[in-house]
């Protein structure tokens, strides 16, 4: 298996973005991506794209997306894991390059949300939950994650504020991330003040409906450094991915999420890194207790403590672990299909130190880990810079 | 979406409430399956599940999906049943307060939701606090 | 013998009082209730309806029976609130309490009267030997209009009862039914509420119809008030009742406790059903029940019932009517107002 690198990122604005179809969304970020990585030829495309039929009333997107880069006739093909779809997507791409199948992949992720009504769009994503024996009796996304959260504070005492920090966060460095959904600062009161949508969670504990895509352009690593465009190749040093049962009830243990700390054990030992030299990551903050539980799983904190290590500002830009300094899902937003390739973007911009002022200090070493429905699907990929 | 046959094949589950057991190792399940996810035997009976649970977590769902808006707020509960067979329920007639974790239910038959004004009503279970 | 052998009750858990309807409305509440003799009536969640509700009792009325449902060769309901007016209700309970599918099903009409011909019916196949057990349900989660005075009565609830030549914890002495075309109270396809016809549901019908059921099936019995151990009517409120069990001769000890309407409302198809029910939750054995059920329309079944030994040893398998009367929410006029469909949502 060849080593592969990132070598040409993209990605839209993140928003309600009235003008733009799908369509206009994932071929900007696309011809972005192909753009800066310098690449004379695409040998086939990967779409993330969770529910394009639900949306916007279109399947078939990946042909749509060839087509309409000018790309015809290479093989292009749509993956959908829920919101790890993007995740996926990218691992499915890196397999193709490492295989030696093709030496130049694009990966874009899109997702067109706001074209129906939030309702409507509450609906589609229910989608991603266990339909008959979840969804008939009355759950909802935000519900989910509730149940979650519910067990979490209720096995180690962690209060709604703990979580509201997360919120706060992420919305601080949404603020300066100019493509982010969000460029407002909110306080621990605004948030546990908001309108509950499913206890303990409210307004501000979820993340938005939101339009955007990104992309990103693979190579394998030695033909990388060959370009002569001067963007840094990034290296894909571990990539794992792992499943759950798609029922919350199944669970063994509602707090952690096992998906995750397999693909992140898998990913760690193919990287051959520990937690401990993570200098970044862009973790899944779908709701605040997400990004909680997701510190601990990925081994950044024990179980039980990420509450309070939020709480205490070990995750800030300047912390011991940064987590999300783009903004994460709940600060940037979460175009479903969108976000597994867009913490790729981000972490790309971090490793090469073009994050300007989100950027972490030394940043060598990435970590981004996405996460389909209530946790059935998880991918964790670990960047390099070489 | 009007689906008939989908709702129609679930009757086992929502009329009867039955699941499946694992005759090897014992897991008990709902819905049941073809494999047993723990020790992958396809050696499974149909039970029918007890009708008494714990809750082991709940939420309060008050931002509804399309459909459930008239029942809105209500509360959504993981049971696990007195055989071990882990789902999730509505929990009805229960005020808030008294939803906790490790509360007794009991499992009761309402309509699950009801497709517009000419449209079919599907029925189901969901569970009331006993204690 | 052939009788009950199983039988059980379910009422939902909210409550609506007279005095909340009448302030809305601003009505005297006191001068209702002395008229009515009703207090506060049950109020059915969003979620249920006369399907859920006879599906909970007839489950109570196994739990007593204590047979295998694949047994039962019959389940009918009897209602005038079915969600859907061409649809059966009873395939719904018969495939849930896994009755089916060698059984005879079927929905059946009379106003309040549709409960007790089911019960008629199946004793009548269980008596000739067609089927071993007959389920009949009565069940409703009847309107009243707004404004209207059946608002204060109109209530929800149901009743099961099998039959059966077995076990039988109350054996059926004598039926009689007394019927006629009195048009009382109706409602025709496709309107919400009914039409009531005032002081001619009284004499012309419900008392016509009750006491000559009532009578006629004490004198085929060969019994008179005396040998009754309690007496159980229809209940369009409170009073009628208690009227035609003293024009009948029946004291207050034999009438109240079958006496449900002034707690619980009219449930129209689960009316005298429920009063029955609550008289076994009581009686002991050789205790003789009578109950007239009336419905609109007209006509009233009678049944003369002789309790056995049998009836204490299963009486508790299942709840009383007492537990679910005791398991109360009370709601404001805009919640039932809502919960009864009466506040016009958005229909997209």
């Amino acid at each position: 298996m060849r080593e592969v690198a990132v070598v040409g990122i993209g990605i839209t604005n993140f928003g309600y973005l009235w003008e733009k179809s799908w369509r206009d969304l994932a071929v900007e970020s696309s011809l972005e991506a192909i753009k800066s990585s310098g690449v004379s030829k695409v040998d086939s495309i990967y779409v993330g794209n969770f529910s394009g039929g639900t949306f916007v009333e279109q399947e078939h997107m990946a042909a749509i997306l060839a087509d309409y880069l000018g790309l015809l006739h290479i093989p292009s093909t749509r993956i959908e894991n829920a919101c790890a779809s993007g995740g996926v997507a990218f691992r499915h791409a890196y397999m193709e390059v490492a295989s030696g199948m093709s030496d130049a992949v694009l990966v874009t992720g899109v997702e067109k949300m706001t074209d129906v009504v939030t309702s409507q769009g509450v609906y589609s994503l229910s989608m991603a939950a266990d339909r008959e024996y979840e969804g008939y009796e009355g759950i909802t996304f935000p519900g989910l994650f509730a149940l979650v959260a519910r067990k979490y504070m209720n096995d180690f005492g962690a209060t709604r504020k703990q979580l509201a920090a997360v919120a706060v966060k992420n919305h601080k460095n949404a603020s300066k991330n100019p493509k982010a959904q969000f460029h407002n600062i909110i306080t621990i009161d605004d948030v546990i003040n908001a309108m509950v949508i499913a206890d303990p969670l409210g307004l501000y504990d979820c993340s938005p409906m939101t339009d955007g895509a990104a992309s990103v352009v693979l190579m394998p690593l030695d033909k990388a450094r060959q370009l002569s465009n001067a963007a840094k190749p990034i290296k894909i040093a571990g990539i794992a991915q792992a499943t759950d049962t798609i029922a919350l009830a199944q669970r063994d243990d509602f707090v952690t999420f096992k998906a995750t700390t397999e693909a992140a054990q898998k990913a760690y030992k193919m990287a051959n890194k520990s937690p401990q030299d993570i200098n970044v990551a862009e973790v899944h903050d779908c709701f605040t207790i997400a990004e909680i539980c997701a510190i601990e799983d990925l081994g950044f904190f024990e179980k039980g403590k990420g509450a309070k290590a939020t709480e205490d500002g070990l995750t800030e830009i300047d912390g011991k672990i940064p987590i999300n300094p783009s903004g994460g899902l709940k600060g940037k937003g979460h175009p479903v299909g969108a976000t597994g390739v867009a913490q790729i973007v981000n972490l790309v911009e971090q490793l090469r130190g073009e994050a300007k002022e989100l950027q972490v200090k030394n940043a060598k070493v990435g970590l981004a880990h996405n996460l389909g429905g209530s946790g059935a699907t998880v991918t964790v990929t670990i960047l390099e810079v070489v | 979406m009007l689906t008939i046959p989908r709702n129609w094949r679930e009757k086992p589950q929502r009329y009867l409430f039955k699941g499946g057991k694992c005759k090897d190792c014992g897991y008990t399940m709902y819905p049941t399956r073809k494999v047993c996810p723990k020790c992958h035997s396809e050696n499974i009976e149909i039970v029918d599940l007890p009708r008494d649970g714990t809750i082991l977590t709940y939420t309060i769902v008050y931002s509804a999906p399309e459909g459930y808006e008239d029942f809105a707020p209500y509360a959504v509960a993981i049971v696990e049943m007195t055989n071990g067979a882990r789902l999730m329920l509505q929990i009805v007639d229960t005020d808030f307060n008294d939803i906790k974790i490790g509360k007794k239910v009991e499992v009761v038959f309402r309509r699950l939701f009801v497709e517009g004004k000419a449209g079919i009503i599907i029925y189901g279970p969901k569970a009331r606090v006993i204690d | 013998m052939t009788g009950i052998v199983g039988y059980g009750c379910y009422v939902p858990k909210r409550r609506i009082k007279v005095e909340e309807i009448a302030s809305q409305w601003q009505e005297d509440a006191e001068a209702l209730k002395k008229g009515l003799l009703v207090r506060e009536k049950t109020v059915p969640a969003k979620d249920e309806d006369s399907v859920t509700i006879a599906y909970e009792a007839a489950r109570n009325a196994l739990k007593r029976a204590e047979i295998d449902p694949q047994e039962i060769g019959a389940v009918y309901i009897g209602s005038e609130s079915k969600p859907y007016a061409v649809k059966p209700s009873a395939t719904i309970v018969a495939d849930a309490l896994g009755a089916t599918p060698a059984v005879h099903v079927a929905d059946y009409e009379f106003a309040c009267k549709a409960g007790s011909e089911t019960v008629f019916v199946v004793y009548g196949l269980v008596k000739s030997g067609e089927i071993k057990y007959g389920l009949g349900i009565g069940s409703d989660t009847s309107q009243g209009a707004p404004k209207d005075p059946l608002e204060y009565t109109a209530a929800a609830g149901g009743a099961a009862f099998i039959m059966g030549n077995d076990n039988v914890i109350a054996e059926v002495i004598a039926t009689y039914s007394y019927t006629t075309d009195t048009p009382d109270f109706w409602r025709r396809d496709g309107q919400s509420y009914p039409t009531h016809t005032g002081p001619f549901t009284g004499t012309p019908a419900y008392f016509n119809h009750t006491l000559n059921s009532a009578k006629g099936v004490m004198e085929k019995a060969k019994m008179t008030p005396k040998d009754i151990t309690y007496c159980v009517f229809h209940q369009p409120n409170g009073a009628f009742p208690l009227r035609a069990s003293k024009m009948l001769g029946f004291t207050k000890e034999q009438f109240e406790p079958g006496w449900v309407a002034p707690y619980i409302g009219n449930t129209y198809s689960g009316c005298s059903l429920l009063g029955l029910a609550s008289v076994l939750d009581i009686a002991k054995a050789n205790d003789i029940i009578l109950v007239t059920s009336f419905g609109s329309g007209a006509g009233s079944d009678s049944f003369i019932f002789r309790v056995t030994e049998r009836l204490e040893k299963v009486r508790n398998n299942a709840p009383l009517l007492k537990d679910y009367a005791e398991r109360k929410q009370y709601v404001n006029y805009a919640t039932y107002a809502f919960l009864r469909g009466k506040i016009k949502m958005r229909e997209d």
